[in-house]
């Protein structure tokens, strides 16, 4: 497996080699929405704790990026660090009342909804931010602006965004922080019984989580190039950071980064084939379908199947 | 403040309230008696006002005329959503349930985008063009209207539940399933009947709004999020709180458009919503967290 998987990056590594701009940008957005995938999933897969908000961390660490860059002149390396913090504080203060409060399930996923809203009508009236209009980052191809000639550069970020995500995620999985989260998902009561501390390791999930996906706001903002409010703090980019680790198995290693390879070509080249005949929406509607068959037909996700499937092939 | 000014925000936050409280009482049904959140809950509203729209360039209908067609068509919508998808996950955890209905809202929004595409549109009705002087206060006849037939439909669902056989059994299914079960209550009928009429409430409230309020695909995301909202703040399962709980949002976002600025209205409502989950997550009306 180990092996298996060191292959696996080494070709990643090597395949801009032989691939054109446009499977260079499939595979951008590919490892880019796994890593989010991969951040969501500390606190929604591996703790259980359901946030549909996770679009407002992106747009935290976006709008502070390209906000410290544009007047303060701080190259995005850095500002990446500052939205990340940013993101941790607005995680700490949403896990802070949900989790103190105690709310769960749907009252929880609600509160992370309400916090995103908030942030994005925020960002909607406020000058600094672009208002309505949108915040635009001028071209210049500058790497230490964050910024390249050609789109190689991304791959490889993006590429590192995704194993460090995985990597952070793989190495919760292996502490005890990690099985405390897992008791936490299965059953709150029982493992607060047992003495776990859930109150805190919640808010590690969260914070950690919120930090990462701050992290990739940087990313957004710097590979985009425009942040518009609806966007980045929208409902829609939330619901897409949690539908691919729940399709690939939520609470799984690889089940993140399974979700973004089976969708993310799926939905930009039903996209790009689609809109071009003016359907825009039927990539959603397959999306939708297909959201709608994991939760009927395979409850935990892709994953399971595929370790099933592997571990059906004699060893010799 | 001009005091004209706050009276009239908050007459137009009453008159609006009545559709926010007929959304609200829909999803409260639906929830109260299958512990299932619709998500799809604005998108159906969307559909009530697509429907609105063709029967009034196709038929010629007043959408306060059609709102009775369009509930019934959504009716059967919410009752095939239900007996298909929301009945293998009714016993699931929150989390599966709530996926499968993002996954409906999905469908629902992006049918209608590829039907009747992006552009806002609005249904035309002769009553959105009086209006009636109270001193120096307006109203606008249409508002009126969508109030107080919002009012009425809420009224008869009330008279239903309360005082009909079938509405009784719904009551107590919503109570106490498995008792419900033991006396013999065909519970998955009941199912299917309420997801209808909560669908129903919503495609309703979609034809009522279809005159003044200019809609798109899109819109649905913020239809459901605000009945979301209404739920919790008068509490989940109650439809009192519902209904109280849509009157007292609308005059709350009305009021913010007054004092803070129109396009900070949802402001209020989230941080209500805040406070709320908070302080008192069963509501005000609300008994205890289900």
């Amino acid at each position: 497996m180990k092996w298996a998987g060191l292959a696996v990056v080494v070709v990643l590594l090597a395949l801009p080699a032989v691939l054109g701009s446009y499977a260079i940008s499939v595979f951008i957005l590919i490892f880019f929405y796994a890593f989010l995938g991969q951040t969501w999933n500390i606190v929604g897969g591996y703790a259980g704790q359901l946030s549909i908000g996770h679009a407002a961390f992106v747009g935290i660490g976006a709008y502070t990026a390209a906000i410290l860059a544009r007047d303060a002149g701080i190259t995005p390396w850095l500002g990446m660090f500052v939205g990340g913090a940013l993101a941790a504080l607005l995680g700490a203060v949403i896990g802070y009342l949900g989790f103190r409060f105690g709310l769960r399930g749907f009252y929880f996923a609600l509160l992370t909804v309400a916090f995103a809203e908030i942030a994005r009508i925020v960002t909607l009236n406020t000058e600094t931010t672009g208002g309505a209009l949108g915040l635009y980052i001028t071209f210049t191809g500058n790497p230490r602006e964050f910024q390249f000639p050609n789109n190689r550069p991304h791959y490889y970020i993006a590429l590192a965004l995704m194993l460090l995500a995985t990597g952070v995620a793989a190495w919760i999985e292996r502490r005890r922080f990690g099985i405390y989260l897992a008791a936490i998902r299965e059953d709150e009561e029982a493992s607060e019984a047992l003495g776990v501390n859930t109150f805190k390791y919640k808010m590690m999930a969260i914070v950690v989580s919120a930090f990462l996906t701050g992290m990739g706001g940087t990313f957004y903002a710097f590979y985009y190039l425009s942040l518009q409010p609806n966007t980045v703090f929208g409902i829609p980019l939330s619901v897409e950071i949690v539908i691919r680790p729940i399709v690939g198995g939520a609470g799984t290693l690889l089940g993140p980064i399974l979700g973004s390879f089976l969708l993310t070509p799926l939905a930009e080249l039903s996209r790009s084939y689609f809109a071009t005949g003016g359907w825009t929406g039927v990539h959603l509607i397959a999306y939708g379908m297909l959201l709608i068959a994991v939760v009927l037909f395979a409850p935990q996700g892709v994953y399971p199947y595929l370790r099933r499937l592997l571990a059906w092939r004699p060893r010799g | 403040m001009d005091p004209t000014l706050v009276g009239q925000g908050l007459l137009n936050g009453i008159l609006f309230g009545g559709v926010y409280s007929l959304m609200a009482v829909g999803l409260s049904l639906i929830f109260g008696v299958m512990r299932v959140v619709n998500f799809a809950h604005g998108d159906m509203m969307v559909w009530g006002m697509y429907i609105a729209l063709l029967l009034a360039e196709r038929a010629g209908l007043d959408p306060y005329l059609s709102f009775i067609i369009c509930a019934a068509l959504l009716f059967l919508l919410g009752a095939l959503v239900q007996r298909t998808l929301v009945q293998p996950i009714v016993d699931a955890p929150h989390e599966m349930q709530i996926l499968l209905m993002l996954g409906v809202a999905l469908v629902l929004e992006n049918i209608a985008l590829v039907a009747f595409g992006p552009d806002p549109q609005r249904v035309r009705s002769p009553l959105t063009m009086a209006t009636l002087w109270l001193g120096p206060l307006f109203i606008d006849m249409a508002r009126l209207a969508t109030f107080g037939v919002a009012i009425l439909l809420t009224v008869l669902l009330y008279l239903f539940l309360f005082r009909t056989h079938f509405g009784k059994t719904i009551r107590a299914a919503a109570d106490n399933t498995y008792g419900a079960l033991v006396i013999g209550t065909d519970v998955n009928r009941v199912y299917v009947v309420a997801f209808g009429i909560g669908a129903a409430c919503v495609g309703a409230a979609g034809a009522l709004v279809s005159a003044f309020l200019p809609f798109q695909p899109a819109s649905g995301l913020s239809a459901s999020v605000a009945s979301f909202n209404i739920v919790i703040i008068g509490g989940m399962g109650s439809l009192l709180g519902a209904f109280l709980g849509g009157l007292l949002v609308s005059v709350a976002e009305s009021m913010g458009a007054v004092f803070l600025s129109p396009s900070l209205k949802e402001i209020v409502s989230f941080s209500l919503l805040i406070l709320i989950l908070l302080f008192r997550p069963a509501g005000l009306f609300g008994r205890r967290m289900g």
